[in-house]
């Protein structure tokens, strides 16, 4: 069993007006980039894993508890969900009181609390600035503040909102790395994102969503590979795999530099 | 005829002692879509603050040198007075709606109600706007009931609807689905061919390559580089000033495919067609 089990989830704000139509997943150790057109269900998705929303019908287990008979702030031991706006995330005035909150809010003394949030810190490269007022930094810092608060609750499942988002391109390779060290480190990470070429770059699962329903679900290059289909879901494959489809080559290729390096190695034959 | 001009613009924040724009220089013509690129930090969002009056009127702080709209001096202009000739799209969509109407319909008209136009004109504009965006179909939902996606689309329309000479737009597709963010952006060079001077902050690189006229290179409070996409996405150094060329030129580059002028091809199209010209 996975750590994520979802059973023919259905769910919908108003009466008649279905958002998810009947969702069946399972997610264990893969990072994972879910995908979709504005609207498809994504977001609501995602407060379902963390049961801030319940199921109309069906079931979510989140390491075999069912969201159903969960707490919202017993799930937050579990799944933490880091913000697309760091700005709505935090609210302390020193960086570390703001990564030790949600730390101490699921039942970590004080010490270790401490301790994990230094790690934390030191993770996203931010230990540095740990007596600052969070309000005195950067965007971009921010952010990684926000990533941190949510590491350190040490979550084994961990949900990235829109994570490049008014982030350049250091800040971009800066995330890219945190994911995937969280991935190594025997984390589940999540992400709902409409940046292609940064799933392409960072994630091993796409899942495409479509009005409710998944639409595909595999490894990265499986689904990128299907322009058709994503056309049709309103999306678009990574850049590169645009002009790889362009100039007709067989081969599905996700980065630049993957690209490069074959071509090359082909002429070097 | 130059829309804008501005002539070594510096400006500090209060209570900082750093300049956040350091002797920024430039002209825009009527009609240009001008693209703004640089790492976080580098002055994009604070010039284009400088270009509504937000800087210096709203924000305070030191400021020096010229910024001139359509002839009009910013600094001796009030803000309000600069709003019928400039609009804004904020970064954050959130922060843009009134919290003032309950509807997306109303929420558009907000901008239209202080210029004091007619009910007809209002109406005609409104509508224009949400078709324009695709949101005509939530004219009746609440703005705090909307999607990411939809809000920035409703953010857009609300400037659009004013008809503003030049719009601002900071990161105005960040929440949009692809294809979303691909209508937004013909929608807007829709507009600058119809006159309207556009100026957008955007990471979203292989869209600013293919969409600007001009792009504007800023590091550090300073412009070091203000060209076609082609000359400044060429350049050896942008990874020095924080910024990744457009994946199609980064493939140009590593196999040395260039143009008749030496250029390296910045959009799918050129890449494309640079590369079966190679290979006959």
């Amino acid at each position: 069993m996975g750590r994520i089990e979802v059973k023919d989830l259905h769910f919908s704000y108003n009466k008649g007006e279905e958002i998810l139509k009947g969702i069946n997943l399972s997610f264990d150790k893969e990072s994972t980039a879910i995908i979709g057109q504005n609207g498809a269900g994504k977001t609501t998705f995602v407060k379902l894993l963390k049961g801030l929303l319940k199921p109309d019908t069906g079931d979510i287990l989140i390491l075999g508890k069912n969201t159903k008979e969960t707490t919202a702030a017993e799930l937050a031991k579990y799944v933490g969900l880091v913000f697309q706006n760091p700005n709505d995330q935090i609210f302390k005035n020193k960086v570390l009181d703001e990564v030790m909150f949600g730390p101490l809010n699921i039942g970590q003394d004080h010490e270790e609390a401490e301790e994990n949030s230094i790690k934390a810190l030191e993770m996203v490269g931010c230990k540095d600035i740990y007596n600052k007022n969070p309000y005195d930094l950067s965007l971009s810092e921010r952010k990684l503040i926000s990533i941190a608060s949510i590491i350190a609750m040490k979550p084994e499942i961990i949900i990235f909102d829109e994570p490049t988002i008014a982030q350049d391109y250091v800040r971009r390779e800066k995330i890219k790395a945190i994911i995937k060290n969280l991935t190594e480190n025997g984390k589940l990470v999540l992400t709902i994102i409409h940046d292609m070429d940064f799933v392409a770059e960072s994630f091993e699962r796409v899942i495409v969503f479509q009005n409710g329903k998944v639409l595909m679900d595999g490894h990265t290059k499986e689904v990128y590979s299907h322009a058709d289909i994503l056309n049709s879901a309103y999306l678009e494959p990574p850049h590169i795999t645009q002009l790889c489809n362009k100039l007709g080559y067989k081969d599905t290729f996700l980065t630049v530099e993957e690209f490069i390096e074959s071509k090359q190695s082909l002429r070097q034959k | 005829m130059k829309k804008i001009v501005v002539e070594n613009l510096k400006y500090k924040y209060p209570l900082t002692d750093k300049l956040a724009l350091d002797g920024v220089s430039f002209e825009v013509n009527e009609g240009e879509f001008i693209g703004i690129i640089g790492q976080n930090l580098a002055g994009k969002s604070t010039l284009c603050q400088s270009l509504v009056g937000l800087v210096p009127h709203f924000y305070r702080g030191a400021y020096g040198g010229k910024v001139l709209i359509d002839g009009k001096e910013v600094l001796k202009s009030d803000i309000s007075e600069l709003a019928l000739k400039v609009g804004m799209v904020f970064q954050n969509p959130f922060t843009q709606v009134t919290g003032a109407k309950l509807t997306v319909y109303e929420e558009i008209a907000f901008g239209l109600e202080n210029m004091g136009l007619s009910r007809n004109e209002m109406i005609d504009r409104i509508d224009y706007a949400l078709s324009l965006l695709d949101i005509y179909k939530y004219k009746d939902r609440n703005p705090f009931d909307l999607s990411g996606g939809q809000m920035q689309r409703m953010a857009i329309a609300g400037i659009i609807a004013m008809k503003p000479e030049i719009i601002v737009l900071d990161e105005p597709t960040s929440q949009l689905d692809p294809q979303g963010s691909e209508e937004v952006f013909k929608a807007i060079q829709a507009l600058s061919h119809e006159g309207m001077t556009v100026i957008m902050v955007e990471h979203k690189i292989e869209k600013i390559a293919r969409y600007s006229d001009r792009v504007m290179l800023m590091h550090q409070g300073k412009i070091i580089d203000f060209d076609t996409p082609k000359k400044v996405f060429s350049r050896g150094d942008l990874k020095e000033y924080g910024v990744l060329a457009p994946a199609f030129t980064r493939i140009c580059r590593a196999f040395d495919i260039k143009d008749e002028e030496g250029f390296y091809p910045v959009t799918l199209d050129e890449a494309y067609d640079a590369v079966v010209k190679i290979n006959g």
